[in-house]
């Protein structure tokens, strides 16, 4: 295989649920949010400040250390116009940057289909979890999804050497394409043989690598650690992704919204580390998102669903920094009355990232065109 | 042979395996045989009618199985879908749970999620009306959403949002004022504070209502102006025609035909809407009632020709296997593995990702999720000592004819539930029938290979695309 070790790779961990942006880069000496949030605020002296406005989340002491190392660009209040509140329509429209109508092409499903036209590789985007999120999915391109990476295979628990090599011939044989079968059979067959290309080749990614790095007990360090077993294996993966859930903090925030910062920024640390330790991080650049931002307001006990949020992009080759501008905190200028007003569409954050890190053109990805930001170091 | 090589007419026994296939989790073929003898129309009234059949006896798993956690529940579960002698009360239980997706993660309270499923089994079938009350005061269900939150100071819309976006009407059928008056109705809807969980573990807790905490304002919801109890809102949600075909549209999604994922229901039309049509005549002259629409589904010729139209569930996938294999009919502590297996494949019962479900049909397949459906299969298929394993060699035995190669696949195919395969596969299972010349007992050769050749068979059925569809 060609290889591609060093062309540019895309790391996208989506944050599930609508991570309360104000609870996580803090405008910490800013009266409204105080008056905003009467339960559901970080103390002005538990905050670790980045300037003389904003400050990390106190459990965000991973990447704050990443940001003074001038790894971490914050992208402040991203969105887009007329909001949706809802998971699911939220979701959908990052994922497809469709906000009027309902789209079934992911983002990165495009991006991987322009970064390997002839699909020469099964491997270019592999996704780290339960089930496909619809960012990578456009049907015809193929995306492994990799559950348990130690585990991967086509019927890898039939033992027997002999009987496995017969069942495996018959696979072929059944998953062959044939004509007039219908799209979901086509559709299922080629995924069934893609999976027999791509689980051949990520067999020894485990075996291969190792690690100093001790990486902590929580699904999204399983997943970081796993992207970087498959990418210092070098199969020629461009896109990752992995998601972390349980961001949709209506309740018991002050709890809850502790440990999922802290198990985030320490397992971007790790990947981080690890990746530097194997000099294989100058071609790596992580997005991390969320579908939308809380309400200004705490409604007691939790945040409601809101609009505008952040965002991060985080690498070697990024100069860190405040990237467009924090939610305006007057009430006049609230998005709605209700919630924080977004400042930069994060249709422009993708096309920042795809022409400027990945080198595509961007409109069709995007369906348009947006300004964009340059936290790129030349 | 063509293409689709073993494309039956269709008959009362591949109706049969249909119905049980979508109304429940699959057939033995000794089940398949009684309910042929019974005949359609009659299996229809015996499966609608649950209570007609002897109930589930829990005695024997829930001395094992009872216990913490959720992934015990999950392996029990299973277990029921597999072993029921009412099997709608199971499906149609796994119906409400896709619908009115509620996850143990939030809570990681286990009796209150056990109790919701046990509530989806009690009134799944009854109408629409008693269903969204019900599910209202279910308190998983209030604290999943938010609900215990939701204060005549402080309104919590989650409930409210998600009663008519997801749970009734869907999306565009309502104002934003509707969910704020629909999220005051339901201020003081909550439930009592079980004991804590320690030592003893976790206790119950039941819904409670306050009415020093309900807003009796008046409001507008729907065009109606009142002061509106809960009550009150769900009488005016279910007389919607936008909440009969937002239902029967999940109900022919779920026993019919595949349809595009909820959030497109708005814009695009329903793959038939006549279907749909006849369906929503039924809520009406029914007020609303599940089990007669279902009457009229499962009688109806769309059903009847969608045969393998449908992506199986990844519970569908596992409860079916197991049921077919006998692999799980006395509790085992490899109940639990089944749990494992379906998180895999995407979709851990007791605890869907968000509240808007599953994405189901084609986005159950992708690379991943596939390995693990075709992983799992094969390996059930392997086991030797399978009861139903051995059920079905019985089967292929019994007229101790010895079988052709041709004679072997089409019978195996039969037994399992009249599958239908493509001629690739097809092929592929008549490679595998003659590297042991066919079935024959009678023969040395076969006393001693036959069980291998017959595992073989069905492992390749297992691992066919075609068994990917319910």
């Amino acid at each position: 295989m060609e290889s591609t070790a060093k062309a540019p790779v895309l790391v996208v961990v989506q944050l599930t649920g609508g991570n309360d942006f104000m609870n996580t880069i803090i405008p910490y000496t800013n009266p409204v949010y105080y008056d905003s949030r009467r339960k559901v605020f970080i103390p002005e002296n538990e905050t670790l400040p980045l300037n003389d406005t904003l400050g990390f989340h106190p459990s965000l002491g991973p990447l704050k250390e990443l940001y003074d190392n001038g790894n971490v660009a914050i992208v402040q209040g991203i969105g887009y116009p007329n909001s949706s509140r809802s998971h699911f329509r939220g979701m959908d429209i990052w994922h497809t940057c469709e906000p009027d109508k309902i789209g079934n092409e992911g983002w990165l499903g495009r991006t991987i289909r322009d970064l390997d036209p002839e699909k020469g590789n099964v491997l270019t985007g592999v996704n780290f979890g339960r089930g496909l999120p619809r960012a990578l999915t456009l049907t015809g391109i193929p995306i492994a999804s990799v559950g348990d990476l130690d585990n991967y295979g086509v019927m890898a628990s039939i033992s027997e050497e002999r009987s496995r090599s017969d069942l495996l011939d018959s696979f072929k044989q059944m998953y062959a394409s044939s004509i007039g079968t219908g799209p979901v059979m086509d559709y299922l067959k080629q995924t069934g043989l893609d999976v027999l290309k791509g689980a051949d080749q990520l067999k020894d990614a485990p075996t291969k690598y190792s690690s100093k790095i001790e990486y902590s007990e929580n699904p999204i360090a399983k997943s970081l650690k796993d992207i970087v077993r498959v990418h210092l294996a070098n199969l020629g993966t461009r896109i990752f992704y992995t998601t972390h859930g349980g961001y949709d903090t209506h309740s018991n925030e002050m709890p809850t919204h502790p440990g999922l910062l802290s198990d985030l920024s320490g397992a971007i640390m790790d990947f981080f580390q690890d990746l530097w330790d194997h000099n294989a991080s100058e071609e790596v650049v992580m997005l991390v998102f969320t579908e939308f931002g809380r309400r200004m307001q705490d409604n007691g006990s939790g945040t409601d669903h809101g609009s505008g949020g952040g965002a991060f992009i985080i690498g070697d080759r990024v100069k860190g920094g405040l990237y467009a501008e924090y939610p305006p905190m007057e009430r006049a200028r609230w998005e709605g009355g209700e919630d924080l007003r977004h400042t930069i569409d994060f249709r422009g954050v993708y096309s920042t990232i795809l022409e400027q890190w990945l080198g595509l053109e961007t409109t069709h990805i995007v369906n348009g065109t947006f300004e964009q930001i340059h936290p790129f170091a030349a | 042979m063509n293409k689709l090589a073993t494309k039956i007419a269709a008959n009362e026994r591949s109706d049969l395996a249909h119905l049980m296939r979508r109304a429940g989790f699959g057939t033995t073929p000794s089940e398949l045989d009684a309910f042929v003898v019974r005949g359609y129309e009659a299996v229809v009234e015996d499966i609608l009618n649950p209570e007609t059949a002897p109930a589930f006896e829990s005695d024997l798993i829930d001395r094992y199985f009872s216990g913490e956690p959720i992934y015990m529940s999950s392996g029990e579960w299973f277990f029921r879908m597999a072993n029921s002698p009412r099997p709608l009360e199971e499906k149609i239980a796994l119906f409400w749970h896709h619908v009115f997706a509620t996850g143990f993660s939030k809570s990681e309270h286990p009796p209150s999620m056990i109790r919701q499923i046990e509530m989806f089994r009690h009134f799944g079938l009854s109408d629409m009306r008693t269903i969204l009350v019900e599910l209202a005061k279910d308190p998983a269900l209030i604290y999943w959403l938010d609900n215990n939150e939701n204060r005549r100071e402080e309104p919590n819309e989650n409930f409210g949002r998600e009663l008519l976006e997801l749970f009734s009407m869907g999306v565009g059928n309502y104002s934003e004022q509707d969910i704020k008056t629909a999220s005051r109705a339901f201020t003081g809807w909550t439930f009592t504070q079980p004991l804590p969980v320690y030592p003893n573990g976790h206790f119950m807790t039941e819904f409670l209502y306050r009415d020093d905490d309900h807003d009796d304002s008046v409001n507008t919801f729907l065009n109606e102006e009142g002061q509106f109890t809960g009550e009150d809102i769900v009488d005016i949600i279910v007389k919607q025609e936008a909440t009969a075909r937002f239902v029967c549209r999940h109900l022919y999604n779920f026993f019919v035909s595949d349809e595009p994922q909820v959030p497109a229901w708005g814009t695009t039309p329903p793959q038939d809407p006549e279907a749909v049509d006849t369906l929503v005549n039924a809520y009406f002259e029914s007020s609303g009632e599940i089990r007669s629409i279902l009457r009229v589904l499962f009688n109806s010729e769309f059903f009847k020709t969608s045969r393998f139209e449908r992506i199986k569930s990844p519970a569908e996938l596992v409860a079916g296997t197991i049921k077919l294999t006998g692999t799980h009919r006395f509790p085992s502590p490899q109940l639990l593995d089944l749990d494992t297996a379906a998180t895999l494949m995407g979709q851990q019962l007791y605890n869907p990702p968000t509240v808007e479900g599953w994405h189901t049909g084609k986005e159950w397949i992708d690379g991943g999720a596939l390995n693990e459906r075709v992983d799992f299969a094969v390996r059930e298929m392997a086991n030797p000592s399978a009861p139903g394993i051995q059920e079905i060699i019985t089967d292929l035995r019994k007229d101790d004819e010895p079988l052709s190669p041709e004679r072997f696949v089409e019978k195996s195919l039969d037994i399992l539930g009249s599958l239908e395969v493509s001629s690739k596969t097809y092929a592929a299972l008549l490679d595998c029938a003659k590297v042991s010349g066919g079935l024959d007992f009678n023969s040395e050769e076969s006393i001693n290979h036959g069980p291998e050749s017959v595992h073989r068979m069905l492992q390749i059925i297992a691992a066919s695309p075609e068994y990917q569809f319910a």
